[in-house]
């Protein structure tokens, strides 16, 4: 069955609800509205506002009263309304969410999950493009997962919920509506393993989110020049599935990571690290970034010259074959 | 135990059959509230609104922050304030802007997306537009303790003494940094005004989602006064604005108020209002209208001041042609440069970024524009 990504997650939400009534959700405008994206849709009216809790317009207190939550023995779902938003909550996450396993010595886990719209790309204003992924996946502690299509969004969700450690769960916002099959009864991968998309032979194209679909579209494009890409969605940022990434790097010998966070200390950086400490030997050309600038998101009117393109994408797979 | 939910009705002076009842606080004299100039503002900033409203829907464009039907507490408040006083707004006071004299097509920039701010702050003393809810709470404050700091605060010069106006949202009551700014205020009775329009929603969330009582009850428990005020007639914000801004700059310390009033268009052009709340709410509010009541006294047997045909005539003159330079103005605003985003970062940029801006303006100039 062909499903938006953002009905996906509504799924999601409402068999993870109806299978645990220890799960909540909590944030702002989740109720009736069903969020600014509508991922809520139709929850509060079914699993009432105890359950739904539309929350006064504060993210410190959205995380702190989950991790509160979490420690009575509820699994609290909190939505952050935009990426630009969570900055509030920054406190909560890493020094009290991302630390209380550690220092209760395991006796207490905090089953949260943040779940935050991200990425540009949709002509918004500023503090609503924004791509946070490093801060968290910096943060000893939590998972960091991205999905990129509505089987995994569905399957991600559950899984995080279902989890648990503490989970910042980002939505790539402009896939919400893209469509995808899912099957609510397939067994999922492992919550912390990276996919495969499209097996390929010559190069190794790593990237998650919004990007994956431009990925592949610049694998299919790479082609038809002869040339065999594989594309690895991430799915899980934090921990690193290094192990499908090495494999494939040992195979093909070449490496582009793509995101749209900015450059410097983001993912690309991270898994250049891993891959040249782990496969030097199998690598035939430098491993190339293709990211967001090291500047602020910029207006929405050059966002999409600013985006990592199909075409910034298969210039840096021309410049990998000139090794 | 129950919460006592006070009902206290907010202080009102104009009614809505456009009764004016005399009260002593209202100013009178040289400090009174120039009436045909606040109806002519409250026109001409709805018109601004209409016209940005308009040029969403046609794609100019992205979003829009309407702020119909709080034109009387944006007009009372912004009148009340002196050039060398202050303003940190959130991004919905399009009236204050043009009350203290930003150009409106300046901020149409940040919504069609060509700028990330859209007009220097320094001129007008009129910050930039803050999206996130609550940050520009504390940078008042701040700048109130450099205020006071430069010692521009109680010398009794008229001309010197200055103040600091914030305005927030009832939503914005919520978030941690506006209580702290509460706070830092209250400790240092610091020159700074915090204007909350109660305009009854944050997005869908309800004023009883964010408080149990009238947010100026809240100043007391933080240690300054509190005033509630009807956010749709327009005297009495402007008279409450206009005392708590002498009091911040005599060196009184602070005052919050409460304009209450209504959001009567969905949250932006985004929203679809109607799942959260319904119309008649909203045909009662328009009962309350801020204007209407301004123009029944002053149109009225009692009219302290008169708007005659000729005034009437020049201000729909001037709308049409405040409408027509918004249009024009719009489409004329500067498009960004694909260099823009790598300006201004660091005030040197390093070297490293301006490999990536090279890259960049060679990738673009190499026109593969073709995007994914
Ligand atoms: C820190 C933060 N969290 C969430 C948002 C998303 N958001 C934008 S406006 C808004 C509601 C604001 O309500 P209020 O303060 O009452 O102001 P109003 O929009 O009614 O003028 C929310 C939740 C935001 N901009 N900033």
């Amino acid at each position: 069955m062909s499903t938006a990504l953002a009905h996906a997650l509504n799924a999601a939400l409402r068999d993870s609800m109806e299978a645990d009534d220890k799960v909540l959700l909590i944030g702002e405008d989740i109720g009736e509205l069903g969020g600014v994206f509508r991922v809520t849709d139709g929850l509060a009216k079914d699993f009432g506002e105890d359950r739904v809790v539309t929350s006064p317009l504060g993210e410190a207190g959205i995380v702190g009263s989950a991790i509160g939550l979490a420690m009575a023995g509820y699994r609290p779902v909190c939505e952050i309304q935009f990426d630009g938003f969570v900055f509030p909550a920054m406190n909560q996450i890493i020094t009290q969410l991302a630390k209380y396993r550690h220092r209760s010595e395991g006796a207490v886990s905090l089953p949260v999950v943040i779940r935050i719209p991200v990425g540009g790309g949709i002509g918004a204003i500023e503090h609503h493009s924004e791509s946070p992924e490093a801060y968290f996946a910096h943060t000893p502690g939590l998972r960091v997962l991205c999905p990129s299509s509505a089987q995994d969004a569905y399957d991600l969700l559950g899984q995080a919920i279902g989890c648990n450690d503490p989970v910042i769960f980002l939505e790539p916002k402009r896939s919400y509506w893209a469509k995808g099959d899912v099957d609510t009864t397939a067994t999922p991968l492992p919550i912390d393993q990276a996919r495969v998309v499209r097996p390929g032979a010559d190069l190794t194209l790593v990237t998650y989110g919004a990007l994956v679909p431009t990925a592949v579209k610049a694998a299919a494009a790479a082609a038809e020049e002869g040339r065999s890409i594989e594309v690895i969605d991430l799915r899980s940022l934090s921990p690193i599935d290094d192990a499908t990434i090495v494999a494939s790097v040992e195979r093909t010998g070449r490496l582009i990571v793509a995101h749209e966070a900015s450059q410097t200390a983001g993912l690309g950086s991270e898994i250049a690290a891993r891959v040249q400490d782990q496969a030097f030997y199998s690598l035939e050309a430098p491993i190339i970034r293709v990211t967001g600038y090291d500047t602020p998101y910029p207006a929405s009117r050059l966002e999409h010259d600013w985006l990592p393109s199909l075409d910034r994408i298969l210039d840096a797979v021309d410049r990998s074959f000139t090794y | 135990m129950t919460v006592e939910t006070h009902q206290t009705e907010p202080w009102s002076v104009l009614d809505t059959s456009g009764h004016l009842r005399p009260d002593e606080r209202v100013p009178s004299g040289d400090s009174a509230l120039d009436l045909r100039r606040a109806y002519r503002d409250m026109v001409l900033a709805r018109r601004v609104d209409a016209e940005a409203i308009a040029l969403q829907r046609q794609g100019e464009l992205g979003l829009w922050p309407s702020m119909l039907g709080q034109e009387g507490a944006q007009v009372g408040a912004g009148s009340a304030l002196r050039p060398q006083d202050v303003v940190f707004p959130t991004y919905r006071e399009h009236a204050v802007a043009w009350c203290f004299g930003v150009d409106p097509v300046q901020l149409l920039g940040l919504f069609r997306g060509t700028t990330m701010g859209g007009w220097d702050p320094r001129e007008r003393n009129f910050n930039l537009y803050t999206l996130v809810i609550g940050a520009q709470t504390l940078h008042g404050v701040g700048y109130a303790m450099g205020i006071v700091r430069d010692g521009d605060v109680g010398t009794g010069d008229p001309e010197r003494d200055r103040a600091v106006l914030v305005f927030l949202g009832d939503g914005a009551l919520s978030e941690g940094e506006t209580n702290e700014a509460f706070v830092w205020a209250a400790a240092q009775q610091l020159p700074v005004v915090f204007f909350c329009q109660n305009n009854q929603w944050a997005i869908s969330a309800p004023f009883s989602v964010q408080s149990r009582i009238p947010a100026a009850e809240r100043a007391r428990g933080f240690g300054f006064p509190g005033v509630r005020v009807d956010g749709n007639d327009v005297i009495a914000c402007h008279a409450a604005t206009q005392e708590a801004l002498a009091t911040a700059r005599a060196g009184g310390g602070p005052t919050l108020i409460e304009a209450v009033t209504y959001r009567r268009n969905p949250h932006t052009t985004s929203d679809d209002d109607l799942r959260y709340r319904s119309g008649s709410e909203n045909d009662e509010w328009e009962g309350r209208d801020p204007i209407d009541r301004l123009r029944l006294l002053l149109t009225g047997d009692d009219a302290p001041e008169r708007l005659d045909d000729d005034f009437l005539a020049e201000l729909a003159q001037e709308e049409q042609a405040l409408a027509e330079r918004l249009r024009t103005g719009c489409r004329a605003l500067p498009v960004p440069s694909p260099e823009d985003p790598f300006l201004h970062t660091l005030e040197q940029m390093p070297a490293d970024l301006a490999r990536q801006r090279d890259e960049h303006l060679a990738f673009v100039a190499a026109g593969e524009g073709d995007h994914a």
